[in-house]
């Protein structure tokens, strides 16, 4: 069943506002920002798109010496997706701001390029970043970062509350995912490490379906290699299998 | 002319845009975003990309115009044309754009111009096919139609909503 169709339905199981997760976009395109913001809607994200790092860091309070009167907590950015290469500050710039700040170093980073550059992604996964994607951002990729995000809010509602919440907590999210057939993020990394089916960049290319509804598009091995979550540790975010060798 | 027949057109048209290589998956995964609750997007981020597009040209013309060519700029605006034409799925304006940044990086300015009307031409082209078929669209939606998505097929791939 398509997730879409609940809604049209009007039967709404989109979550409360404060459960929904809450993404800052980066990115100095404007074409670039109205697709990732529509991409993170439909994947029932609630977007905040602003075109420059100086903006995000203002946006989240940082650029201000003294503390912001909002607190964290408030404010609640749940990801940072950025672009690389911007005018001004780059992606690589606003991500070591983010991860030098003790309030907001642990929101996950992720990094958007359309250059597909190994020292440029090993150089971003060294400073922190949950995650690299090779523009330009498909369904899949946000669908990839939407399950991590549920996995890695489950884990953290269950380490903070006690039993009896849990029991609701468990019911919200199986809520969410039923429309998540595909599985854990363990098995997209394992759908996703098969190789493409073409050298053609065009996604028609592959079999499966684009929905976000179904299993993932298998993407290009250079994404495979970021594990979303292992369901054990929660002090190592950004822990990461290897990457297999590209083609 | 009646709905099945509009859409079949519509079919037809957009399988040729994909074959001629003027689109790529990239404009199909524009396309399933667009649902009942936004049944403009396509229509609001082709829009953008021609403003976009042509404000880059313009900028392109202008700084390959100067005494001294300032390269690195030339280079900038033409990462930011490749990017939103990759990310419309206009195919051959990006591979245009490659072939141009590669003169860029050489700092030949007679084959930057020649790069600057190839992916002018390659734009034209492509804004005057996404017109004509943002048009159908529109055509078959006022005669209370739905653009059949689901007809396209690929290669043995079907996309399924």
């Amino acid at each position: 069943m398509h997730w879409r169709s609940e809604k049209i339905d009007g039967f709404d199981l989109s979550p409360p506002d404060d459960e929904q997760v809450h993404v800052l976009a980066v990115d100095d395109s404007l074409v670039d920002r109205k697709v990732i913001e529509r991409l993170l809607k439909i994947s029932c994200c609630k977007v905040t798109a602003v075109d420059s790092g100086i903006r995000a860091l203002q946006f989240l309070g940082l650029d201000e010496e003294k503390s912001s009167s909002v607190g964290f907590d408030d404010l609640k950015v749940d990801l940072i997706i950025t672009d690389y290469c911007m005018p001004g500050m780059t992606g690589y710039e606003l991500l070591k701001k983010i991860k030098e700040s003790s309030t907001f170093r642990e929101i996950p980073v992720v990094i958007m390029s359309s250059e597909n550059v190994m020292a440029r992604i090993d150089r971003c996964l060294e400073e922190g970043a949950e995650d690299f994607i090779v523009k330009p951002v498909k369904l899949s990729d946000v669908k990839r970062l939407r399950d991590y995000m549920t996995a890695r809010e489950f884990r953290v509602k269950n380490q903070q509350i006690g039993n009896n919440n849990n029991i609701k907590n468990n019911n919200k999210r199986r809520l969410r995912e039923t429309c998540d057939l595909s599985s854990s993020p363990l098995s997209m990394l394992f759908s996703s490490s098969s190789p493409s089916p073409s050298l053609s960049p065009s996604s028609l290319s592959s079999p499966s379906s684009p929905s976000p509804c179904l299993s993932p598009l298998p993407s290009p091995p250079i994404l495979s290699y970021s594990a979303p979550c292992s369901p054990t540790s929660l002090d190592s975010p950004t822990r990461r299998l290897k990457m297999s060798s590209s083609d | 002319m009646e709905v099945g027949q509009m859409q079949r057109t519509w079919v037809e048209y957009t399988k040729s845009l994909f074959r001629e290589g003027f689109l790529d998956g990239q404009f199909t995964q524009l396309q399933l975003l667009q649902d009942e609750s936004n049944p403009d997007f396509v229509v609001e981020v082709v829009s953008l990309f021609f403003e976009d597009s042509e404000r880059l040209l313009n900028d392109l013309t202008r700084a390959l115009d100067q005494q001294i060519v300032d390269f690195k700029r030339v280079d900038a605006h033409v990462h930011q044309l490749k990017g939103s034409s990759s990310s419309i799925g206009a195919q051959r304006v990006k591979n245009a754009c490659i072939a141009f940044r590669n003169f860029c990086e050489e700092q030949n300015s007679e084959a930057c111009l020649k790069c600057l009307q190839q992916v002018r031409q390659e734009y034209c082209l492509v804004k005057n096919k996404l017109e004509t078929l943002i048009r159908l669209e529109q055509q078959i939606v006022a005669a209370g139609g739905s653009i059949p998505i689901e007809e396209l097929s690929f290669q043995g791939y079907k996309v399924k909503l």
